[in-house]
């Protein structure tokens, strides 16, 4: 992790190169976290990738529900040499929960954006290739979201099991 | 030898029942005695509950286990809570030789059929354990792809913790033992359609 002084130096960094992608930083336990503008992730992580952020270790997604904007994305970048790490937090909200793909820079990041587009709905542009990983494909709304209703989830047994969603399996 | 006979008093001494005993064995004790000896010596009981009794005092569990609680579960049969001291040690590898499912974990909407199945091929009397919080009630672990045990099969005893120490897990077997040999004959499980449910292989 870079100490609370580094990450300043990096936002700045950031700042310079565009004033409003980045919304704002946090030092934490330890833990350096950059807000970003989701339509400026690209260029962010792109500018972090060349001084040294080379490696996406997770994406996942956030509901924080109630607040708004509700759904974030976040990367978690990591730089082998200096062995550093460094989050990046992008929220979008739930109207038009849309963000660049960051998949023409890391081509790993196509199976994490699925499962994040699966479990929050978050629609990741330019992905190659964007549908459900985890949940059968007919499966309707977006389980991880916090008002995802629970409890409700058939138990298919060999009784039902061509009843309910993913019958043509 | 004359064996000189007085009147017992009404609650017998160890001295005199040992008396009363060794007339027994020589055949020479009759009549009244006899009966009164018979009443005080031999206990009467349903063959119901001696039966129950006996299942109380072997139940063997199925080897299953679904996550950490597991962990929690395979410590009882160790030295801290021998539960090897109540007979319940034998931990069965087949569905057809266990008499109780231990559910130790999560159980998810896909593991569900499978973990009916396997209750299903038990035989009876057949007795389940919801182990821990997530089991009985999802825990921590409160989403889409949790599923409460006792939605899907009949569940004896719960019981809480995340996870539940071993001792709490054999506390929950002892009180199975209990209902087995003193309460089951109030039969929840035919009230709740919860019986009769083996499977069975046609012609097997």
């Amino acid at each position: 992790m870079p100490d609370a002084a580094g990450l300043e130096v990096i936002a700045e960094e950031l700042r310079g190169a565009d004033p409003s992608a980045v919304l704002g930083t946090t030092f934490d336990r330890g833990r350096a976290e950059i807000q970003i503008d989701p339509s400026k992730n690209i260029e962010v992580i792109e500018q972090l990738r060349e001084r040294g952020f080379n490696f996406l270790a997770s994406l996942h997604g956030v509901d924080y529900y109630p607040q708004e904007p509700r759904l974030g994305v976040v990367y978690e970048l990591l730089d082998m040499t200096e062995v550093d790490r460094i989050s990046l937090k992008a929220r979008v909200s739930i109207e038009d929960p849309r963000i660049a793909s960051v998949t023409s820079i890391w081509p790993g990041s196509d199976f994490p954006e699925r499962e994040c587009f699966d479990m929050f709905g978050v629609v990741f542009e330019g992905h190659p290739d964007l549908r459900r990983i985890l949940m059968p494909e007919d499966f309707e709304g977006f389980p991880q979201r916090r008002d995802f209703p629970i409890g409700g989830e058939p138990i298919l047994f060999t009784y039902n099991e061509t009843d309910h969603y993913g019958k043509d399996r | 030898m004359e064996i000189k006979r007085e009147a017992l008093p009404q609650e017998m001494d160890f001295r005199s029942r040992q008396l009363m005993s060794r007339d027994m064995l020589r055949g020479t004790l009759e009549d009244e005695d006899l009966e009164r000896f018979a009443e005080q010596a031999v206990m009467t009981t349903t063959l119901d509950r001696a039966v129950a009794w006996a299942q109380g005092n072997s139940i063997y569990p199925m080897t299953f286990g679904l996550a950490c609680c597991a962990i929690e579960m395979m410590s009882i049969v160790a030295a801290r809570v021998d539960i090897a001291r109540f007979g319940f040690e034998a931990f069965r590898a087949s569905p057809r030789q266990a008499d109780l499912l231990i559910l130790s974990g999560r159980v998810s909407t896909k593991m569900a059929p499978v973990i009916r199945r396997i209750y299903d091929q038990m035989l009876e009397p057949k007795f389940a354990i919801s182990m821990g919080a997530c089991c009985s009630s999802t825990g921590v672990f409160n989403n889409y792809a949790l599923v409460p045990s006792d939605k899907f099969m009949p569940i004896d005893v719960h019981v809480p913790g995340c996870p539940p120490r071993p001792e709490a897990l054999a506390h929950g077997i002892l009180k199975l033992r209990d209902k087995i040999q003193h309460h089951d004959r109030e039969g929840w499980r035919e009230r709740y359609d919860a019986v009769g449910t083996e499977e069975v292989i046609p012609g097997a």
